[in-house]
């Protein structure tokens, strides 16, 4: 049976001079920017992973890169935990606080720093949110690629935090292959900067540990993004199968025929018809998975490509091929598969999980998510990245039946597990936050994971940032 | 005591590297050295990874390959041209350059992380690497990542160990990602331009939609008599003649670009990537890393501080392969100078030992990066066995 995810006990030292912490605290941002009334501190209790909240001590909400120093320096000396936030739309309870720790929010950085075109740069502060990025320069011809289903919200920093992806990430990766450079401040205050516009920075690729590190090793206050210059035309297409394992093979085919679309999205009936209520996509509704493939390029580039990639989902039994007519009908496509988790929100609570697995195993771990699922008794939508195989099963249940909450996350656990025996890992772009947490014995050996947490202790010796996650609270070196 | 190691397997290689901790013998890590005299010299015995070879697995469909850390480059190429695929960061090969010999390795490629002229569309060595094997200065076997292209469980070790030169651990096993080759590619070529308005060209092409997958500048005297201004187009043949006429239009005032196609296209890239204009000479080689509008900054600064320096550009103008008469300290100071404003930074790939030992090889880092980099080894290396100094003193 499974526990419930814990967290580290409170430090009773801190709890104790709240009054005191926060008259200090008060003196180190802007007024305004210190939240500290209960019912103030509610919104911050929780994130994205909503089965569990705690309260913390304060929440801070400074507008420069000193002020976050100043705020770090100061827990570092009193042996305060710090959780930082982004927007807060973790799925994996990355950005859930303690009740003894002060939350860092760079919801007031929202600035775009400088746009360089030449080099194809931009810098912002860490709070700006991903979609404005590309909203800033798209008139311009230009876009920044890693495109996460909340990008309204989240912001670059949480994504910076999580190595975030997106849709598109087939053809132009994760966060951590579009990012150039970061300031970030460490657990004392010390303020470093990392990379720049330069492609690669000197000695051990510190950016690189940083991107993913789920704000474990420091605090990003601004970062240095790849713009990218926009296509000259996008075209989402609707491939409807009779089957799931017609879709997955088509998937395994276009990619081994050495097409690689800038996005392969699935969708099996369950989800296809949620989103499709929400949205009125034009979904097919007679179909048992659907497939979104986009390509880019020229009109004729599009045309000979999509030629290729239909002729493949012909041999594999494709009912329905819709092609999108104009650019309202394919910005309709994606709302629909953007706001999967939104929709499905509407219908039930969910857990979303978030898997790899190769490609050659996709219909293997579909059949088994099913078959996990319905022994929990439970019921599931599968919509997720076909294309590099990253699954997000979500699981649909009551939040306030205790027993169905318990058996959601138990199915979601032996997902997990499915999807790392068969040669995948526990999360692809979600990160592993507290939900994962328990789960990393499965993936990593003990030397694994204490070679990771003695290069965290190098970062933050005292494990004062964000302490809860990521690493099982026991066997913590 | 042996002072050549040679694991022929994983357990092997932990079991010899414990045995080297517990005796504090330093350990000069390699594959097929092919590297050798890039970075400080390293007193310890030589532990070579080039006896652990062999391809693991590898499915094209999944477009991934894993291999033994000391397979050869070679033979991993050729596997992936059977399939119709590639690294997608054009691996150099350095032995003309550097002068030496031996079988470069597909684990030395990932721990100098040494990327091609692709590599500011496609990403570095180390964006291509999904998952690693390695032994760490305790003698412990390691994994971190997978076989998947999205992975964000834990921490990303393989980012730090790949480029560490050895320095956190020995490698035994790689897996990476491989794309298909594209159906065709074109080199266009103008002529006569100088370095700003070249780079300025290449930086317009890289901003455009028509995706260049390799952008380089080379002045008069490099490879011709005439600066040469590279762009190279890769695609099904269809979007080349259409790519390659829109670029060509958007570029219009630059002139009419040569098109080159076949072997000779293959050559000019080869020696672009492998840095062979600067073979066999008795000077000193650098990388400068900058934002590419500064390259040509970079050069003049440099140009106007030491006398006979020479260079050409890579990645849209932010790679810079600079030759400098060697003299006593390689020019180091003076360059280093010349490019701090800028915010980039230079690396010196080939000089005498002497002069190695006396410049820091890798551009010294602020304190704060130092002490973060020290930690690092620490984790990794407590004993401080693995290629001591190679990087910077004390790590």
């Amino acid at each position: 049976m499974t526990e419930a995810i814990a967290f580290l006990p409170p430090r009773a030292d801190v709890l104790a001079r709240r009054a005191e912490i926060l008259g200090d605290l008060r003196e180190l941002v802007p007024p305004g920017r210190l939240v500290e009334e209960n019912n103030a501190l509610v919104p911050f209790e929780t994130d994205g992973f909503i089965a569990y909240r705690r309260r913390p001590l304060a929440v801070v909400l400074p507008e420069t890169t000193a002020q976050v120093a100043a705020v770090m320096k100061y827990c570092n000396r009193y042996g305060i935990p710090v959780v930082p936030r982004g927007a807060g739309t973790s799925l994996s309870g990355g950005a859930i606080p303690q009740e003894d720790a002060v939350v860092l929010g760079l919801s007031a950085m929202t600035r775009i720093l400088d746009v360089d075109y030449a080099n194809r740069t931009a810098t912002v502060q860490a709070g700006v949110t991903n979609l404005s990025i590309s909203d800033a320069v798209g008139s311009d011809g230009f876009f920044y690629a890693p495109d996460p289903s909340s990008q309204l919200a989240c912001t670059i920093g949480g994504n910076i935090a999580m190595n975030s992806g997106g849709a598109h990430c087939l053809k132009y990766g994760v966060t951590t292959n579009n990012l150039l450079g970061v300031k970030m401040v460490l657990f004392d205050g010390t303020v470093i900067e990392l990379g720049g516009k330069a492609l690669d920075a000197s000695g051990y690729d510190l950016l690189g540990i940083v991107c993913g590190s789920e704000g474990q090793l420091g605090i990003v206050t601004e970062a240095t993004v790849r713009l990218i210059a926009k296509p000259e035309g996008q075209r989402p297409v609707l491939f409807g199968f009779e089957t799931s394992e017609g879709a997955s093979a088509c998937v395994t085919d276009v990619i081994a025929a050495g097409l690689i679309p800038v996005a392969i999205e699935f969708m099996d009936k369950p989800a296809i018809e949620i989103c499709e209520a929400f949205a009125h996509a034009g979904y097919p509704l007679d179909v048992e998975a659907l497939l979104i493939v986009e390509v880019e390029g020229s009109e004729a580039e599009m045309d000979a490509m999509l030629k290729a990639i239909i002729e493949i989902a012909r041999r594999h039994g494709v009912k329905t091929v819709k092609e999108c007519q104009s650019a309202t009908e394919a910005a309709l496509i994606w709302k629909g598969r953007k706001s999967a988790f939104g929709a499905t929100g509407r219908i039930a609570d969910y857990i979303c999980m978030d898997g790899t697995v190769p490609l050659s195993q996709l219909t293997n771990v579909l059949r088994g998510t099913g078959e996990i699922v319905a022994r929990h008794g439970l019921r599931v939508a599968n919509v997720f990245h076909a294309g590099d195989g990253n699954m997000h099963p979500l699981i649909l249940y009551n939040i306030n039946d205790p027993d169905e909450a318990r058996r959601a996350e138990e199915a979601g656990n032996d997902i997990l597990k499915l999807c790392v025996d068969a040669g995948g890992c526990l999360t692809g772009e979600h990160g592993v936050g507290i939900e994962k947490r328990d789960l990393m014995t499965h993936q990593y050996s003990k030397p694994d994971l204490d070679q990771q947490m003695a290069v965290r202790a190098a970062f933050d010796p005292d494990w004062l940032l964000n302490p809860s996650k990521v690493f099982p609270l026991e066997g913590r070196s | 005591m042996a002072d050549i190691y040679e694991p022929e397997t994983e357990a092997d290689a932990a079991a010899m590297i414990a045995d080297a901790a517990r005796e504090g013998r330093a350990l000069a890590i390699s594959g097929g050295n092919t590297r050798a005299g890039f970075g400080q010299k390293v007193d310890g015995a030589a532990f070579t990874s080039k006896r652990l070879r062999g391809i693991v697995a590898y499915n094209p469909s999944e477009m991934t390959l894993t291999a033994h850390a000391g397979t050869p480059v070679a033979e991993i190429e050729a596997e992936l041209a059977d399939n119709g695929q590639m690294m997608a960061f054009e691996p150099a090969d350095h032995r003309m350059m550097m002068g030496t010999e031996g079988v470069p390795t597909i684990g030395g490629l990932f721990a100098t992380n040494t990327s091609g002229p692709r590599r500011f569309v496609a990403g570095a060595a180390r964006d291509s690497l999904l998952g690693i094997r390695f032994v760490n200065g305790g003698g412990e076997v390691i994994k971190s990542g997978g076989r998947v292209m999205k992975n964000v469980t834990g921490l990303d070790l393989v980012k730090l160990v790949a480029g560490s030169c050895g320095t956190l651990g020995f490698l035994t096993e790689v897996t990476f990602r491989v794309l298909p080759k594209p159906e065709r590619i074109l080199t266009l070529t103008w002529r006569g331009l100088s370095d700003e308005t070249a780079v300025a060209l290449l930086c317009t092409a890289l901003g455009s939609p028509y995706e260049p997958f390799a952008a380089a500048h080379l002045p008069a005297g490099i490879g011709a008599e005439q600066p040469s201004t590279l762009l190279r187009l890769e695609n099904f043949s269809d979007s080349i003649d259409y790519r390659s006429r829109e670029l060509v239009a958007l570029l219009a005032a630059h002139g009419t670009p040569e098109r080159i196609e076949g072997e000779a296209s293959v050559e000019l890239w080869r020696d672009v990537r492998d840095a062979r204009v600067f073979a066999g000479t008795d000077e000193a080689v650098w990388r400068l890393s900058v934002a590419p509008t500064d390259g040509p900054k970079a050069t003049a600064a440099i140009a106007a501080r030491v006398p006979g320096a020479r260079w050409f550009y890579d990645w849209g103008g932010g790679l810079v392969w600079l030759a400098v008469p060697a003299g006593a300290d390689a020019a180091a100071d003076a360059i280093r100078t010349a490019i701090r404003p800028l915010g980039g930074h230079a690396t010196l790939v080939r000089a005498p030992a002497a002069i190695r030992a006396s410049v820091p090889v890798f551009e010294p880092l602020p304190e704060p990066l130092m002490r973060l980099t020290a930690g690092i080894k620490t984790s990794f290396d407590p004993a401080g066995i693995f290629e001591p100094g190679r990087m910077y003193a004390g790590i």
